[in-house]
């Protein structure tokens, strides 16, 4: 059932998902797998699908349907799903606060507050974007400065252009979907500008979304002042050095009046801070064990709230493990605790999860810190000895590694405690420990 | 044997981006062989790119009578790479009124080029 009202609801959960994106649609259809049998997902927008609704381009699905399809078809497609499993939905509806007792202080748009209780929570409430404010441009502050997912907002739900000459700042992926759909719009796309010597976008995007329209993709240079007095009439550029300095002397100036930032994600967590879970301080995101259970007993997480994932595909698959996991907790089946903790280690910027069983199968997500050429992802124990190696084509820090590890790999292992590190493979010792095919 | 022409591309077909190469005959224009590809999908991707490229157009069209103001809509099969700007800007003069389901047709055979333009989503009437 989707509501608005709280008066539709029932007074007590099994699960409660916060967030009805990909990710918490997902976990819900798997709390109910896993045995749970009253779930509420609570969203705050009028609709649930998340910003799946916006993306109207098509690339996603490819995994978890086996086809292509746009955002909306994706997120359709979630949502039938939850329904069919007679999952109730509210929108319009807020998550002030879940206490330790875990009672769930929800505010709806035509009831006010009211207070649920459940026995598990999922935390899936995504990320927001990175602004201007972010990356201090210097310069006035005139309208025409958008992020570049709210530009997307307005231009694909509310049909809203937001201005007639863009230039964009930053080459992740959301900000060359936009560079494209603003040429489709017949909205003329200066330049993309990205401060890093590489592209932090897929390739297929660079090509199907720059190289089609001929959009000049401008590597190491930045935008180093926004001109305008009510609206951006002027933007100037410059090229950055080694340690991403401007080179002043070679800046020059754009004529446009908008300006997209596309500058990263930041995962939303101000309810997690309240609840008191523990973060990690590179994903922002809570610390998490196998099951994505949180640093609180019943609380589990997944989704852009616990990382930054590049394809929705992976954000199902790990809400469907969180979901599952808080249906085993309600049921009071839930595996046991890991005993090793993972750390990231030489050119690993994180992990997740941060903590394993030797006695289960795992998908580690982790992100380097540089970009390699052929290199090799090994597990360190504590006394150095490697446990595991896997020689990989190639890393970036913008694609996301997924590691899959059996029982069997960690079987002669008896600490607590392994290191991952991808290092380029001269350096690397050991390498036929074994090897498992690349997951994409 | 006579002299061969070397065409690269980047494939588009999910996130490992293969890059491709088609090998064509300079004289018959025939193609000789295309590498790179990890998979089916890759293979085709460089034939059809090499001699037809074709994108699947996405954009939206106006939409009364519900939640939101705009229809997201999609070609239903890949449409002639260049004509991606002309289709958008055809369906800028289109009009719908909700109850619309996804698949539904919005536009059949836009601009001639015998491909379908449909609706992403259900979007319910207000």
């Amino acid at each position: 059932m989707i509501t608005s009202s709280s008066r539709h609801l029932r007074s007590s959960y099994d699960v409660v998902v916060v967030g009805g994106g990909p990710a918490g649609l997902e976990a819900a259809v798997a709390a109910q797998a896993a045995g749970a049998a009253k779930i509420l997902v609570v969203d705050r927008e009028a609709e649930a699908g998340g910003i799946l609704l916006q993306c109207i381009h098509s690339g996603f699905g490819l995994h978890r349907f086996g086809e292509t399809l746009t955002g909306p078809e994706y997120a359709q497609r979630a949502l039938m799903q939850t329904l069919e499993h007679d999952i109730d939905v509210v929108t319009d509806a807020y998550v002030l606060d879940i206490d330790e007792r875990r009672r769930v202080k929800l505010l709806t748009t035509t009831d006010g507050v009211s207070l649920l209780d459940t026995r598990a929570v999922v935390l899936a409430m995504g990320a927001r974007e990175r602004t201007r404010a972010a990356v201090r441009i210097p310069g006035t502050r005139p309208a025409g400065v958008f992020t570049a997912g709210l530009a997307q907002r307005l231009i694909n739900l509310y049909g809203l252009l937001p201005g007639t000459r863009a230039v964009i700042l930053g080459s992740g992926d959301i900000g060359l979907i936009m560079a494209r759909r603003l040429m489709l719009e017949d909205i003329e796309v200066a330049g993309v500008f990205e401060l890093m010597p590489h592209a932090n976008g897929l390739n297929r995007n660079i090509v199907q979304c720059l190289q089609d329209f001929d959009i000049p993709l401008h590597l190491s240079t930045t935008i180093v002042e926004i001109h305008g007095n009510h609206r951006v009439n002027q933007v100037t550029v410059a090229p950055v050095d080694a340690s991403f300095r401007p080179l002043l002397d070679q800046a020059w100036q754009i004529t446009c009046d908008t300006v997209l930032v596309s500058i990263g994600l930041i995962p939303e967590n101000e309810l997690s801070q309240q609840m008191r879970l523990r973060l990690d301080p590179v994903t922002r995101g809570p610390l998490v064990t196998s099951t994505m259970e949180c640093t609180r007993d019943g609380v589990f997480a997944c989704g852009n709230v616990v990382h930054i994932h590049d394809i929705v595909d992976f954000v199902s698959a790990e809400a469907t493990l969180a979901g599952y996991s808080a249906g085993q907790y309600v049921a009071g089946a839930l595996p046991r605790a890991d005993n090793v903790r993972l750390q990231p280690g030489k050119n690993v910027a994180y992990c997740v999860p941060h903590t394993i069983s030797t006695e289960r199968e795992h998908i580690v997500y982790l992100r380097t810190r540089r970009q390699l050429g052929a290199c090799t992802l090994r597990l360190v124990g504590p006394s150095e000895q490697v446990v595991y190696a896997r020689k990989l084509r190639y890393v970036f820090p913008a694609e996301m590694v997924n590691l899959k590890l059996r029982p069997a790999i960690l079987q002669q292992f008896h600490g607590d405690r392994l290191r991952i590190d991808v290092v380029a493979s001269e350096a690397a010792v050991d390498e036929d420990l074994g090897e498992e095919e690349v997951l994409i | 044997m006579t002299q061969q022409l070397t065409a690269h591309y980047l494939c588009i077909g999910c996130p490992m981006g293969c890059r491709l190469e088609v090998d064509e005959d300079i004289e018959s224009h025939a193609i000789v062989e295309v590498r790179g590809f990890s998979c089916r999908l890759g293979r085709e991707y460089a034939l059809q790119e090499h001699t037809d490229p074709r994108r699947i157009v996405t954009t939206t069209v106006a939409i009364d009578q519900a939640h939101w103001q705009r229809l997201p809509v999609r070609s239903e099969i890949a449409a002639p790479k260049d004509q991606g700007i002309a289709i958008c800007r055809a369906l800028r003069s289109v009009r719908v009124s909700a109850p619309v389901a996804m698949g539904d047709i919005i536009v059949s055979d836009i601009l001639g080029t015998g491909v379908n333009i449909i609706a992403t989503r259900d979007m319910r009437k207000i």
